[in-house]
């Protein structure tokens, strides 16, 4: 315990010295919610100079997800030859025509674990098409893909995916291409990089000059990877570091890497808040284009519009805090979410309304 | 023995004729025995030497019916001592109704009511009355179980939120979040194996000595005689609050107790047990261990003076082993708040929890 906490105080000190030499605010953006949720449940905010920001990145896969997927996953549920299979999250966020659990009440929703169950649900109702809702990071892409192979394989053909997707280092580009940005460095997500391996950060550090270090989930991993990023920043120096080493190598996990390139191919997609993003969604290749549910329903998904109000926009972008958003704890609350950052319970604004209240004399 | 040839309930079990005749008699009446319900009488009929009395109700939903650790059967005993114990009373009787769904196996019953007799006899209390009505199959989900209990206020107990001053101090008998993690691991769906067992249990007995403990019924071993003067002294009036937190975990009745005092709370994360397996599997599922239910604890506001007293009271009792002091009540400086300080110096606030828990945990 005293160990951990003389490494903590360590990385204050860090923390404190980079905010006094630079003499102005410094911006971390974490971009993985479960990032987000440690820092808050951990109090990390509290132990951090006042002048040491810490942005929401759009690091929560439900949250990014376009309103036009929604809808596209809204539109499928409404048949009667349709059974959605989703992970919990998807189930309550908002689209146009209402949520997955406003059409649950035909029993044609269903909440799945993982994407094996998915596959199951195909198997033990042949006279459905199952529709798994495939969302999710570099993380959850291959257990997708090993399913879509599976069932090519097993012939499973009243199976199909509809890909949600999204690859994090293009939307990292995207927001420092952003005129608008204000991110002094990353605090590069974990899981995604035992995935991908932090290798892949390389192209932020030498294309935009900003320090990029991947940290796990503990509050003393998140504190040292603050304090690492805050050393380069006092030194002028933007450098690649893990201080995740035990779990996460430079070239990630080359099998998981293998399955994704093998079944999809990264195609320009929509990002809520960020619009459109080159390369940056994965798309069945076209082997397995049966297993597309856009395909197979003849769909062309149109990118949607935000809910007028919803500020989740500019929260992933770390342009604003959840307060400042008009409907934050007013209309949208966890019990009535309007948009997806408060649904998801990595997303910056349930986390912010969960953990984040001050105390009115602070 | 039974004459029917139905190896399960019919609706006509609760028809009040011969097939409800035979329930009582072969099914509930052996595994209760008293002379007030042997007299089936259309109310019991209590002799209680005691102008002071508490009395309450709880009706039982739990799925699944039976979990690692208890079943429906124990959670309907214990749930209901639980509450007349923390609010200063010794159990004395029990009433136990039945709603059950046509079609429950009689061995599924019978398991149940035996628990129920077991629970009773652990936590010293009588059925005394009770009622069994039948609805047809899908009107209930199995059985549904209300107790309602009667217990005699202890005389030295004076529990009441005007009691509690800043500086008490606050006790919990042992480990948070076992019980709803041992539901939600075992809920369809979201099945893995652990160790994860309830801590379903009757904590009157505890509460009684804690309580009782100044008028020299002292079962504390290795008692010292300044020990024993202490305790005559100070701890009459030391133990001023009690309240189990089930359903919202500690986070929620920490609230209560804030709210209802007008005082403020803070408990630091390091002292609140919390088992390994327990913490793993809400990290695992992300949840907030202080939110999650207990059915074998309570917290206690004690006085300063007499906190060492009541713990050493608790860690001598089989359901107090692993008791800890795990904060203070504070003056408050604006609104009433409950404030976490976590294991790494970091302060948040604890929130009351937000609605949309996970259904049918008690």
């Amino acid at each position: 315990m005293d160990f951990m906490l003389d490494r903590i105080h360590k990385a204050q000190t860090l923390c404190n010295a980079a905010c006094e030499k630079m003499g102005r605010q410094i911006n971390i953006m974490e971009v993985c919610g479960t990032h987000t949720v440690s820092i808050f449940r951990n109090g990390i905010r509290s132990t951090l100079p006042r002048k040491l920001k810490l942005l929401t990145g759009p690091g929560c896969p439900v949250c990014v997800t376009d309103q036009g997927y929604i809808d596209t996953v809204l539109q499928l549920a409404d048949r009667d030859d349709c059974l959605i299979a989703t992970y919990g999250d998807m189930v309550r966020v908002p689209g146009r025509g209402g949520s997955l659990e406003t059409k649950r009440t035909k029993a044609n929703v269903k909440v799945v674990l993982s994407s094996e169950d998915a596959l199951q649900l195909a198997k033990d109702n042949p006279n459905k098409i199952v529709v798994f809702v495939a969302v999710g990071f570099e993380t959850t892409a291959p257990a997708t893909a090993v399913v879509v192979k599976e069932a090519a394989a097993g012939s499973i053909n009243n199976f199909c995916i509809l890909s949600g997707h999204k690859l994090v280092v293009p939307a990292m580009r995207a927001l420092l291409s952003g005129k608008n940005h204000n991110i002094d460095a990353f605090l590069c997500p974990g899981h995604v990089s035992v995935i991908i391996g932090y290798g892949a950060f390389a192209e932020i550090v030498e294309d935009f000059g900003r320090p990029c270090v991947v940290a796990g989930f503990e509050p003393l991993q998140i504190i040292e990877g603050l304090g690492e990023i805050c050393q380069q920043l006092s030194a002028g120096k933007a450098e690649l570091k893990s201080v995740y080493p035990a779990v996460v190598t430079e070239q990630g996990n080359t099998s998981a890497q293998k399955i994704i390139a093998e079944c999809f191919e990264p195609v320009d997609g929509y990002w809520r808040g960020l619009g459109k993003i080159e390369k940056s969604t994965l798309k069945l290749k076209d082997k397995y284009s049966r297993f597309d549910g856009l395909k197979r329903f003849n769909i062309t998904e149109t990118p949607g519009e935000d809910t007028s109000g919803c500020r989740c926009g500019e929260v992933l972008c770390g342009l604003i805090e959840p307060p400042e958003c008009g409907l934050f704890g007013k209309s949208c609350t966890p019990q009535t979410p309007v948009g997806p950052c408060m649904v998801s319970s990595e997303g910056a604004c349930a986390a912010w309304f969960k953990y984040g209240q001050k105390r009115k004399d602070e | 023995m039974r004459t029917t040839k139905n190896d399960r309930i019919l609706l006509a079990h609760g028809g009040g004729g011969q097939l409800t005749d035979e329930l009582i008699r072969h099914h509930i009446l052996p595994k209760f025995k008293n002379d007030t319900l042997a007299e089936l009488g259309d109310s019991a009929k209590l002799n209680v030497d005691s102008k002071s009395l508490c009395f309450t109700t709880d009706s039982y939903v739990v799925k699944p019916l039976f979990f690692n650790g208890g079943d429906i059967g124990k959670l309907a005993v214990c749930g209901t001592v639980n509450d007349l114990a923390v609010a200063g009373s010794k159990p004395v009787a029990l009433a136990l109704s039945l709603i059950i769904e046509e079609g429950l196996e009689f061995e599924l019953l019978d398991k149940i009511l035996s628990s129920v007799s077991q629970a009773a006899k652990q936590n010293n209390v009588d059925i005394v009355t009770g009622d069994i009505k039948t609805v047809e199959a899908g009107a209930a989900d199995k059985i549904f179980i209300n107790t309602a209990g009667i217990g005699v206020k202890l005389a030295g107990a004076d529990l009441g939120f005007e009691k509690i001053a800043a500086g008490d101090k606050i006790i919990i008998n042992g480990t948070i979040g076992d019980h709803g993690l041992t539901i939600i691991s075992q809920r369809e769906g979201i099945k893995f194996q652990s160790q994860l067992q309830s801590d379903c249990a009757g904590v009157a007995g505890l509460t009684c000595e804690l309580l009782e403990n100044t008028s020299g019924a002292n079962p504390v071993r290795n008692k010292t005689p300044e020990a024993s003067a202490s305790r005559l002294t100070g701890i009459s009036n030391g133990v001023k609050f009690m309240r189990d937190p089930t359903r919202g975990g500690l986070a929620a009745t920490l609230n209560e107790i804030s709210k209802g005092s007008g005082l403020s709370i803070e408990i630091r994360e390091a002292d609140v047990p919390v088992s390994p397996v327990v913490q793993a599997a809400a990290d695992m599922l992300g949840f907030d261990v202080l939110t999650i239910a207990n059915e074998g604890k309570f917290i206690a506001i004690v006085s300063p003076e007499s906190a060492d007293d009541c713990l050493n009271i608790c860690k001598n009792h089989p359901l107090g082993k692993e008791a800890s002091i795990i904060g203070e009540v504070i003056e408050t400086r604006d609104t009433p708040t409950v404030e976490l300080i976590t294991k790494i110096g970091g302060k948040r606030i604890v929130q009351m929890p937000y609605g949309r828990e996970l259904p049918r945990i008690c």
